[in-house]
C-alpha cells in the first residue's frame, strides 16, 4: 500500500512536468498549426541553461530560474522570428522538417559544449520542502516540481483568460482570417505563443533535471514522450494536454514499479496505440462546435 | 473638394494566385458619412473589392495588380491588413465568422486589437446599447449563438475597434427576413449616431438602397452601374434584376435575360 502510494505521487508529479510541457507543443500547434519536433531539444535547453547560471555563472537559484526562463522566453521569440516566419503559408511537411533540423542544431550545439556527461544541480531545495506522514514520504522535488506546475498552470490559466493579449492569442487560434480581419497581429501571436512555450518547456526541464539529472540525450528524449501526450490528450486541447501528462506519468511510474523498468518507457506508446483505435481524436479532442 | 471622400478607389485589378483575373478595373468613391452600397449576383467579385480596401486579399495570395486605392488620401493598396485596421477601416467578414470558443464579451474584447492597452469598457457599453440582446450572452460561447446573435455579435465587435470605415459583407445572408429589417435600422443608427462611413455588400438590394445613400452594381468583375439610391431603386434593369420586379411582374424569361445582356455591355 506505501508503495503504491509512494508510485501515485511519483507518478503524478512528473507527468504533471510531462503534461506542463506538452502544453507548450499544443499552443504552437493551437496558433500555428505547426508540430513543433524540437521541442524536447528547447526543454534540455531550458535545463542546461539553468545549470550555466547556477554553477559557472554562481547566480542566486532564485536569479538564475527568472534569468533562464526569459532567455527560454527570448529564445522562443527568436526561433519564430528566423525560422518559422519565412515558411508561413509553406506546406506542412516543410515546416515539420524545419523543426526537426533545428532539433539536431540545437542537439549538436549542446552536446558541443556539454558533451553527453550527466550533470546534477547544487542541492538548493530545502530539506523542509518534502512531505514526510509515515507511510508517504515524499522528496522535495516531488512538491517543488507540484507547486512550480501548478503556480505556472495558474498563471496561464489567467493570462488566456482575462488578458487581452491571452484573448486574441486563442482568436488567433480559433479563427484566423476573423482575427486578421480584427487587425490583431497574427504574426505577434506565433511569436507570443514559441515564447510562452519555451518557458513552460524551460520550466518543466529545469524539474526534470532535478529529479533525473541534465543529460542532452535523456532531456531531449521527454520531446518524444510529449507526442503520447498530446495525442492521448487531444493535440488542440491545453487541459487535455494536462491530464494526459498525468496519465503517461502514473503510466510509466507504475509500470517500472510493479512490471519491469525496463518496459516503462515502451508502455505509453501501447497504451496510445490502443486508446487511438477507440478514440481517434484523442481523450479531449475538442468538440466542433456546428450549427446551421 | 477631395477631403469630402473618405475611400477612392481607383480603376483597380485583382489577381489571384498570381494567374486568376477576378476584378478588372473597378473604381468607386466613398463619401465621409455616408451609406455606400455595392450590389451584384454571386461570384461578382463584390467580397474581393472589399478585401482589396481592407488587405485580406494577402493571405489569400490576392494582389491589386493595377490601380490604387486611396483612404483618407493615402495609398493603401497591397499593405498589410494589421496596417489598414490600424488606419481605421474594419470589414466583417461575409458568413458570420465568431471566435466559436470565446464567449460573446471575450469575442468583443478581440475588437480591441488595433488600440490594446487602452480601456475599452465604454465600448462594450455601446456594443450592449446597439444589440440589447448580446447583453444577457455575454458569458455565452459565441459558438452556441443563434444566427441572428452571431451577426450582431460580429458588427458589434468590428464597431469595438472604432472604425472610420466599416465594410459590411452581405449581413443579411441567412437570416430571417424579420431579422434582415431589425440588422439594417442598427446598420442605419450607427451610420447616424456615430458618424460611421459604411460599404455595404448586399444580394438584398431592395433593404440596401433603403438605408444608402448611393449604389454600384457590379457584374463579372466590374462596375457596370452606379448612382444616388433612390435612382437605383427606381432603375428598370435594378428593379428586374436585383429586387426581383419583372417589368410586366412576369417571370424573367430566357429572352430578358439576354435583353440584359446585351444593355451591360453598352454600359
Ligand atoms: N482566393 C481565391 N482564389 C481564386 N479565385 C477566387 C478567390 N476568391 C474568389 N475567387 C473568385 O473570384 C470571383 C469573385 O468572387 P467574390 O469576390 O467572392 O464574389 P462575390 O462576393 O461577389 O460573390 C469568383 O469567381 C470566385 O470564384
Ligand atoms: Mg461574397
Amino acid at each position: 500500500m506505501d508503495f503504491f502510494l509512494q508510485l501515485l505521487i511519483n507518478g503524478l508529479s512528473i507527468g504533471f512536468l510531462y503534461g506542463l510541457s506538452a502544453m507548450g507543443f499544443v499552443m504552437i500547434f493551437k496558433s500555428s498549426s505547426v508540430l513543433n519536433f524540437a521541442h524536447g531539444e528547447i526543454l534540455a535547453f531550458g535545463a542546461f541553461l539553468f545549470l550555466a547560471l547556477a554553477t559557472w555563472a554562481q547566480l542566486p537559484i532564485a536569479l538564475a530560474f527568472v534569468v533562464t526562463l526569459a532567455g527560454a522566453f527570448v529564445l522562443g521569440f527568436v526561433i519564430e522570428r528566423i525560422f518559422l516566419r519565412p515558411l508561413i503559408g509553406e506546406p506542412l511537411i516543410q515546416v515539420i522538417m524545419l523543426t526537426v533540423g533545428l532539433a539536431s542544431m540545437f542537439k549538436g550545439g549542446m552536446l558541443l559544449v556539454w558533451g553527453g556527461n550527466l550533470y546534477t544541480y547544487p542541492e538548493f531545495l530545502p530539506e523542509g520542502l518534502g512531505v514526510n506522514w509515515g507511510v508517504i514520504q515524499v522528496p522535495p522535488v516531488y512538491v517543488a516540481a507540484v507547486i512550480i506546475g501548478s503556480l505556472f498552470l495558474l498563471l496561464f490559466g489567467l493570462f488566456f483568460k482575462f488578458s487581452s493579449q491571452g484573448i486574441y492569442m486563442r482568436s488567433v487560434a480559433d479563427n484566423q482570417p476573423a482575427a486578421l480581419s480584427l487587425g490583431v497581429h497574427v504574426r505577434r501571436v506565433f511569436a507570443l505563443s514559441w515564447a510562452i512555450a519555451a518557458v513552460v518547456a524551460g520550466i518543466s526541464g529545469i524539474v526534470l533535471g532535478i529529479i533525473n539529472g541534465i543529460n542532452v540525450h535523456e532531456l531531449s528524449s521527454i520531446g518524444l514522450k510529449v507526442f503520447p501526450v498530446v495525442i492521448l490528450g487531444g493535440l488542440d486541447s491545453i487541459s487535455g494536454a494536462i491530464i494526459g501528462g498525468l496519465i503517461i506519468g502514473l503510466l510509466e511510474t507504475f509500470t517500472g514499479g510493479y512490471l519491469s523498468p525496463s518496459l516503462r518507457d515502451i508502455v505509453p506508446y501501447i497504451t496510445l496505440v490502443f486508446i487511438l483505435l477507440i478514440k481517434p481524436y484523442g481523450l479531449f479532442g475538442l468538440v466542433e462546435i456546428e450549427r446551421v | 473638394m477631395s477631403e469630402g471622400k473618405l475611400l477612392v478607389i481607383n480603376n483597380i485589378s485583382v489577381v489571384y494566385s498570381d494567374v486568376i483575373q477576378v476584378l478588372k478595373g473597378v473604381s468607386l468613391t466613398v463619401e465621409k458619412g455616408q451609406i455606400v452600397s455595392l450590389l451584384g449576383s454571386n461570384g461578382a467579385g463584390k467580397t474581393t473589392t472589399l478585401k482589396a480596401v481592407s488587405g485580406l486579399l494577402k493571405p489569400e495570395n490576392g494582389k491589386v495588380t493595377e490601380g490604387s486605392i486611396l483612404f483618407d488620401g493615402l495609398p493603401i493598396h497591397n499593405h498589410s491588413p494589421e496596417m489598414i485596421t490600424r488606419a481605421g477601416i474594419i470589414q466583417v467578414l461575409e458568413g458570420r465568422q465568431p471566435f466559436k470558443y470565446l464567449t460573446i464579451e471575450e469575442n468583443l474584447r478581440v475588437g480591441t486589437a488595433t488600440r490594446w492597452g487602452k480601456p475599452y469598457r465604454q465600448d462594450l457599453d455601446m456594443v450592449y446599447h446597439y444589440f440589447p440582446a448580446l447583453t444577457k450572452r455575454r458569458k455565452t460561447l459565441a459558438g452556441y449563438c443563434s444566427g441572428g446573435e452571431m451577426q450582431m455579435l460580429v458588427i458589434g465587435r468590428a464597431l469595438m475597434a472604432h472604425p472610420r470605415l466599416l465594410l459590411l459583407d452581405e449581413p443579411s445572408l441567412g437570416l430571417a427576413p424579420l431579422f434582415v429589417r431589425e440588422i439594417f435600422q442598427i446598420i442605419e443608427r450607427i451610420n447616424r449616431e456615430n458618424g460611421t462611413t459604411i460599404v455595404l455588400v448586399e444580394q438584398n438590394a431592395n433593404m440596401a438602397l433603403q438605408i444608402a445613400t448611393y449604389g454600384y452594381v457590379m457584374e463579372n468583375g466590374k462596375i457596370v452601374m452606379e448612382g444616388r439610391a433612390e435612382d437605383l431603386r427606381e432603375n428598370p434593369d435594378v428593379k428586374e434584376f436585383y429586387l426581383g420586379m419583372g417589368a410586366a411582374g412576369a417571370a424573367k424569361s430566357y429572352k430578358d435575360v439576354k435583353a440584359y445582356k446585351r444593355r451591360k455591355r453598352w454600359l
